[in-house]
């Protein structure tokens, strides 16, 4: 026998002293130069690059601001300076805005923004995230349409031929959204359904849309919808680029909340079937709730999308923003200041989209963080 | 302990659920084969057997989770078949206690316990709340009643599960292996609200592993293996001589430690 017996396996247990936190940076200065003055290479390019930007900045600010022309009585004074023309701006922004809204009205398209910006701002609050929301939605979209379309209430009848702008923009994202989403959610709860006729329509509707892109799908609606109508009945054009934005929006918001609908625990399912709730209730108390929040930031992602989309239908001959910009252009005397009235409409989107974006960012922590259920 | 009776009708001596010849296949696995089992009122079955044995899935035929091919299941004179109207009025009668629990997490206690009497049986809010004070009471949480389920440890929710599935007095209560997700310092505080339920006179058919349970509160001891019954006794018969070797491998594997 070897009396060496083999060390007794113990359990190692030590305690360190406490260690400062590694990789506190002492300042902005010391980061600086371990990141951009390291060597000789990235301080000769650190300097090139500052340079060049500086440059390209400067004669941004004197294009933009210290050579702009803010105010002119016609184009003449602007063909004289070298800095940009925002006198467009105050001469076509009612063009820009309302399109061919008849000038004496566009008080209604003033209103029909303002309605739908507070509508949106409103649905943006969780705390009235009820059905009601929805109702609100309808009720604002009746508003809307009585003000556009006139012809009640003693205001003078101004078709759909005549929308244009920021109201035709933000309406048509509005029914979008409001009829769409209530169909994403229709046609995802379809796609899951045990019934194989109303599988299979889902699944085709939700495929083949997703298999088209934007363009085809409004000029398929508005070639194919008029076939489907009784002759003499016409359709305008506003109403077809329409039902292809929302069935669209409805196809991919769809997948999303289906992605929703099967991240929900099937013992949730389970739970709601054992206790003998019918499918609807089950759906809407236990499931929907639950799969919703899951998906809100993709949802999100998906309207802003749908808002930048309506760009689109100036291929129509409607007059989106963009559309109604292309319109104000063709004035020869103001045509070689386009890019100062594209770049008042990509501040408008921009606006927008990036407000959405910054919402649903905020969101995304909100409900991360308050998942303490 | 009134709280926790069922409702109490003139019943007769017709088992409450029935069973007979059930067989269910998942494709070409055979699950079940060949069940027989009666529960009377007020009795309470224990379902015992190793993984995979179809204890779970015995049960969840009873109120139609899963669905049996062959065979007939009775509850309290309906038949289990497809007819949607008939399982929702079974499942109405019929609780269940999961293993995973399955509170509805977006909801309040309250809001849990009250959604199936007042969706389903048509009871007036407030009166389902007051009944669901009572019981959460009875079970020792009248103070979480508005705390939303991931607030609670996993024996209270488990007691909130207990309590959801007794909220629409119904004639039999399933439980799914009730304990076997839970730590063990919360088994026994959800044990001893079966117990009192079990002898308030529920009829109780319990997937568990907690012998001890069976031992104190059954009626019957069933034994499942492979799908089959193989044996079915009173509880001192079934621990003190259990006739088959299946059996006894498995009392030696689970009672030994």
């Amino acid at each position: 026998m070897n009396d060496r017996s083999p060390p007794r396996s113990r359990a190692l247990v030590s305690t360190l002293p406490e260690s400062p936190a590694p990789g506190s940076s002492d300042g902005v200065l010391a980061g600086l130069r371990a990141n951009l003055f390291n060597n000789v290479h990235n301080s000769v390019l650190t300097v090139v690059i500052l340079a060049v930007s500086l440059y390209a900045a400067w004669h941004a600010l004197q294009w933009v601001v210290i050579d702009a022309v803010w105010y002119a009585p016609d184009a003449k004074a602007c063909k004289l300076a070298t800095g940009a023309c925002w006198a467009i701006i105050g001469e076509k922004y009612r063009l820009i805005l309302f399109g061919t809204f008849p000038y004496q009205e566009q008080w209604r398209c003033v209103i029909v923004v303002a309605l739908i910006i507070g509508m949106a701002i409103a649905s943006g609050v969780r705390r009235f995230w009820t059905r009601w929301l929805f109702y609100a939605w309808l009720a604002t979209v009746a508003l809307v349409l009585c003000l556009m379309l006139g012809g009640v209430f003693g205001l003078k009848p101004t078709g759909t031929y005549l929308w244009g702008g920021l109201p035709l923009t933000l309406i048509m994202s509005a029914v979008t959204v409001v009829l769409g989403l209530p169909g994403a959610i229709l046609l995802a709860l379809g796609r899951r359904s045990r019934l194989p006729i109303i599988k299979a329509l889902c699944v085709g509707v939700i495929e083949i849309t997703r298999g088209l892109p934007l363009l085809v799908v409004l000029f398929i609606a508005a070639v194919m919808l008029p076939l489907f109508l009784p002759p003499g009945l016409s359709i305008s054009k506003f109403v077809c680029a329409q039902v292809a934005m929302v069935v669209f929006f409805a196809a991919y918001a769809a997948e999303i909340v289906r992605g929703g609908l099967q991240a929900v625990h099937r013992g949730q399912y389970e739970a709601a079937e054992a206790m003998g709730l019918s499918y609807a209730q089950r759906m809407h108390h236990i499931v929907l709730p639950q799969a919703l929040r899951i998906v809100i930031p993709a949802l999100v992602n998906d309207i802003v999308r749908a808002f930048k989309n309506t760009t689109f239908v100036s291929i129509l001959g409607l007059f989106d923003i963009l559309g109604a910009t292309n319109v104000a252009l063709q004035d020869p005397l103001w045509v070689q200041f386009a890019p100062e009235a594209y770049l008042f409409v990509f501040v408008l989107y921009f606006v927008f989209c990036f407000s959405m974006s910054r919402y649903s960012h905020k969101l995304e922590q909100e409900l991360s963080k308050g998942r303490n259920y | 302990m009134t709280a926790l009776h069922p409702s109490s009708e003139p019943g007769g001596d017709e088992p409450v659920v029935r069973l007979s010849g059930v067989n269910k296949w998942y494709d070409s696995y055979h699950a079940l084969r060949d069940i027989n089992m009666d529960v009377g009122r007020a009795e309470r079955v224990v379902i015992c057997g190793p993984s995979g044995s179809g204890k779970s899935t015995l049960i969840r035929c009873i109120n139609r989770l899963e669905q049996h091919q062959e065979g007939s299941i009775v509850v309290d004179g309906i038949d289990v078949c497809d007819d949607v109207k008939k399982i929702e009025q079974i499942r109405r009668d019929v609780g269940m206690v999961f293993q995973s629990i399955n509170l509805f997490s977006h909801m309040t206690v309250m809001e849990n316990l009250t959604i199936g009497p007042v969706c389903v049986n048509k009871t007036p809010r407030a009166q389902a709340e007051t009944y669901a004070h009572t019981l959460l009471d009875r079970v020792g949480l009248a103070d979480h009643a508005y705390k939303y389920p991931g607030q609670l440890s996993g024996g209270q929710q488990q007691r909130v599960g207990i309590v959801r599935a007794l909220m629409s007095r119904p004639k039999v209560l399933l439980f799914d292996e009730p304990t076997s997700a839970l730590d063990p310092e919360m088994i026994n505080e959800v044990l001893r609200v079966m117990v009192e339920v079990a002898e308030a006179g529920m009829t109780m058919i319990v997937v568990t592993h907690e012998m001890g349970f069976a031992r104190k509160v059954a009626d019957l001891v069933v034994f499942m293996d492979a799908g089959r019954i193989i044996e079915a006794a009173p509880p001192e018969e079934f621990f003190e001589n259990p006739q088959n070797d299946r059996t006894k491998l498995f009392l030696s594997q689970v009672v030994s430690h």
